[in-house]
């Protein structure tokens, strides 16, 4: 709990920063744009956080969502598929992508940086060319038979968009399963040390494979969010640069990159944290070309704090280990 | 060397006291080492070895006391000040560059330079190193790349450093813990050699036997105390552990006992990926430990770790009674209550990171689940079980691991195994690193095992621990059992016999 103390606060102290700066920051339509990207985003968040924790990472993501947006307008708009059997393959294909890569990663023993980056090359390409490089819009829902999947991305439930309130059932069933489950102690082993996990008769090929098939999952529901999110998609620039937001989410939610290490709390913090700063910029009149510097410099300040705590708690460790 | 009393001491530390938070680590404590010496330093873990050392050798700064070397008081602050003052430390822990070879680390921070561009004289650091390896008597090219090289000529690398940087003193911190028996023996004659060139040794170690045989002096510690000091002639295994312990430990082997049900546990036809063509077969009794006995690389953890099922390309079957059981994995294993205790602790043994109650029912959590969710609570009561059955001295089941001893670490692996029931718990190198308090505790658990039935195999590389606590001794060599040994033939010499690929007149097979 303690590991979330730190982002929490942060965050808290720049929502409560920005609402006295701007208090358009709390006016009900900013909340509501707000959250609807909190939801996107952080559902994603979370999958590459699972990823980091067996000590892996996943850049593919933001190349995956171009191909799964271009596929999903395909499906529907052009092949005119049922929404169920669409949504349905914008989710399998990613989960499948993600079996891919770990078995890549598990057979062949390459590390996941350099699997997923050939990932985040190829999948790009491959929008780009089944779409023929050309935005592939939606259309009409109602003509296409696509209201409730649209829904989930444009529909409020008592005023709270539907990605976040998606968000929040994830996060719950996603925090049983690696703060309460056998699998996620097992996850966390694994991320720990592999070789001790498989030495107590984990079977780690089989915990790493599933996170990034469980990861897949959850960028198959981004996916088909943030393709309902604009209103056509370029395959060209659909998602670009997402996985790094995924990343920075889990980073300073607390997962460290050498694994074992994170929590659903503190990924899903990390992400509203990224959007709320994104907000910031708008509404405290930053230039937006200075945007990511914003960012970057948020998140190097959590992480440097982050880091500092660690290396007082590993020094108070030492000298009672001396004892 | 009893005509030291009317020497100078080389070194002198007087009065060294330090105080951690919370704890003082040393206690006045003094030292004394003479010329031409090797002063063997005892203590269990914790008794403030370590720390005398890292003040003298500059890692740490002493609260009270001083030091002096040929009479005259120095002050020790770091550790070119220590290396200034001639004192060399080899540390447990290697601190050699895999990715360089032997002659650049020697002279790391100090190569010889040539030319404009102040190059690293290739030529001349060679001949340098080759000096100082000749020197030591040591067959080690001088540009072959430390990474090729066995832990022990590493070690004898470092050594080589330490001499090029005309140490006097020499600290050794458990030099042969990782060495085999052929390894340890060339190191222990290095010693003596250094000894006879001028250079006085401080040598720790767990491993009294070696002391017995090198050293001239031997300095006991206790709870950061002075504990005693034996002469040459009073050296012996008995009176090492009464100084580090403060009493007898009479029973520190427990004698076999109990009945026993031979062929209760069988391997055949076992190969590694290591020996491929080389099948392994034995027999083990309900009731006896096994030692398994070699030298390291003779293929002893592999055979086990294939019948843990840890091999991908192992073949040939186990059985247990008339059970024959098929491994594959190393849930398998598990399943049919065979456990390993493996070599390394903090790599295999334990996520060290992880807590108490962690680690102890990471492989039996699904029976502390439910619908797949952990029961904390049930998990607790299994850890904190263990920690009193076995009396793993922590502050809680919430301890990460990683803040233990090496001793109270070693009980959660076995905690984590024993809670499980097992029938066959194999344990490699089980006492490692490891005090020589909790080692008799932990022999005492291999013993009791045993006596409830369960077929207990140990390997060892620690002579006198396989001779001792083994009821009967499995040897092998390249991959294979040259020979199994009863008590009664259980020596030294047999087994390094057997251990080399040699026939005994007298062999016994399985």
């Amino acid at each position: 709990m303690k590991k979330e103390m730190g982002i929490g606060i942060l965050f808290l102290v720049v929502c409560i920063v920005v609402s006295i700066l701007n208090p358009r920051f709390l006016s009900v339509v900013n909340m509501q744009n707000m959250a609807e990207r909190i939801g996107n985003y952080g559902i994603f968040s979370i999958g590459i956080g699972m990823i980091i924790i067996t000590g892996g990472i996943d850049l593919s993501v933001g190349s995956i969502f171009a191909l799964t947006g271009v596929l999903l307008a395909m499906m529907l708009r052009e092949w005119n598929w049922p929404w169920q059997l669409a949504a349905a393959a914008a989710i399998l294909v990613p989960m499948a992508l993600g079996a891919f890569h770990s078995l890549l990663i598990i057979r062949t023993k390459l590390l996941p940086f350099i699997v997923t980056l050939c990932g985040l090359l190829f999948y790009r390409g491959i929008a780009r060319y089944i779409a023929e490089d050309t935005n592939k819009g939606f259309g009409d829902a109602e003509a296409g038979g696509f209201v409730l999947l649209k829904w989930m991305e444009n529909g409020k439930v008592a005023g709270v968009p539907m990605p976040f309130v998606l968000l929040v059932i994830i996060a719950v069933i996603m925090w049983f399963l690696l703060h309460r489950s056998v699998y996620g102690r097992y996850l966390f082993a694994v991320g720990k040390n592999e070789e001790a996990a498989r030495y107590s008769g984990i079977n780690s090929n089989l915990v790493i494979a599933s996170a990034y098939v469980v990861s897949g999952f959850l960028v198959g529901i981004s996916g088909i969010l943030f393709a309902f999110y604009t209103p056509s998609i370029t395959p060209s620039s659909h998602g670009n640069f997402y996985e790094l937001w995924g990343i920075a989410a889990a980073v300073l939610g607390g997962c460290s990159l050498r694994g074992g290490e994170g929590s659903i709390i503190g990924i899903v913090i990390g992400a509203a944290l990224l959007q709320v700063l994104q907000n910031l910029v708008n509404l405290l009149g930053i230039p937006s070309s200075l945007n990511y510097s914003v960012i970057g410099a948020v998140i190097l300040i959590g992480v440097l704090a982050d880091q500092y705590y660690r290396q007082k708690r590993i020094r108070k460790l030492e000298r009672e280990s001396r004892l | 060397m009893n005509d030291n009393r009317e020497r100078n001491p080389l070194l002198r530390m007087e009065g060294i006291s330090k105080v951690f938070p919370g704890v003082v680590a040393l206690n006045a404590v003094d030292l004394e080492v003479y010329e031409k010496e090797v002063v063997g330093l005892i203590g269990e873990n914790g008794a403030g070895k370590s720390t005398l050392m890292k003040i003298l050798g500059g890692i740490y700064t002493p609260n009270e006391g001083r030091i002096l070397i040929d009479n005259r008081p120095v002050s020790i602050s770091s550790v070119s000040d220590a290396m200034g003052h001639s004192i060399g430390f080899i540390h447990q822990e290697l601190n050699v560059l895999e990715n360089i070879d032997v002659a650049g680390n020697i002279f790391l921070g100090r190569e010889p330079r040539r030319g404009v561009m102040r190059l690293i004289d290739r030529e001349k650091i060679n001949a340098m190193a080759k000096s100082l390896l000749d020197k030591l008597d040591l067959d080690i090219s001088p540009s072959a790349l430390v990474g090729d090289l066995s832990i022990a000529h590493r070690q004898m690398v470092e050594i080589a450093k330490a001499l090029s940087l005309d140490a006097r003193i020499l600290i050794m911190d458990e030099p042969t813990s990782s060495l085999t028996l052929t390894e340890t023996e060339t190191l222990l004659g290095l010693v003596c050699e250094l000894r006879e060139q001028g250079v006085s040794i401080i040598y720790i170690s767990h491993r009294l036997s070696e002391l017995n045989e090198i050293a001239d002096r031997v300095v006991g510690l206790r709870d950061g105390k002075n504990a005693g000091t034996l002469d040459k002639d009073e050296i012996s295994h008995d009176r090492m552990v009464n100084l580090m312990v403060g009493r007898d430990i009479s029973s520190f082997y427990v004698e076999p006992g109990g009945k026993r049900e031979s062929g209760y546990f069988k391997a055949r036809g076992v190969t590694s990926g290591a020996y491929p063509n080389q099948e392994v077969s034995f027999d083990a009794a309900r009731g006896e430990i096994l030692g398994f006995a070699g030298l390291v690389g003779a293929g002893r953890t592999e055979i086990m770790e294939a019948m843990f099922g840890l091999d991908t390309f192992s073949t040939g079957e186990v059985s247990i009674g008339d059970e024959v059981i098929p491994i594959s994995s190393a849930r398998d294993a598990i399943d049919h209550a065979i456990y390993l205790v493996p070599e390394d602790r903090r790599l295999t043994g334990l996520v060290t990171d992880m807590t108490v109650r962690e680690n102890i029912t990471l492989p039996s959590l699904m029976e502390y689940s439910r619908c797949g969710l952990i029961l904390r609570d049930k998990e607790t009561e299994v850890a904190q079980l263990q920690m009193e059955a076995l009396d793993i001295r922590a502050p809680g089941t919430e301890t990460p691991v990683i803040n233990l001893s090496g001793g109270n670490q070693q009980k959660v692996v076995l905690g984590k195994w024993l809670s499980m029931k097992p029938r066959v718990i194999i344990f490699d190198e089980p006492t490692r690193g490891i005090d020589v308090g909790a080692k008799a505790e932990i022999y005492r658990v291999m013993r009791d095992m045993a006596e409830q039935g369960v077929v207990v195999i140990m390997i060892s590389s620690d002579m006198e621990e396989i001779i001792n606590v083994s009821d009967r001794v499995a040897v092998m060599h390249e991959g294979r059992i040259t020979g199994v040994l009863d008590r009664s033939d259980c020596t030294e010499d047999n087994i390094m016999q057997l251990a080399v690929g040699r026939d005994l007149k007298e062999q016994v097979v399985a």
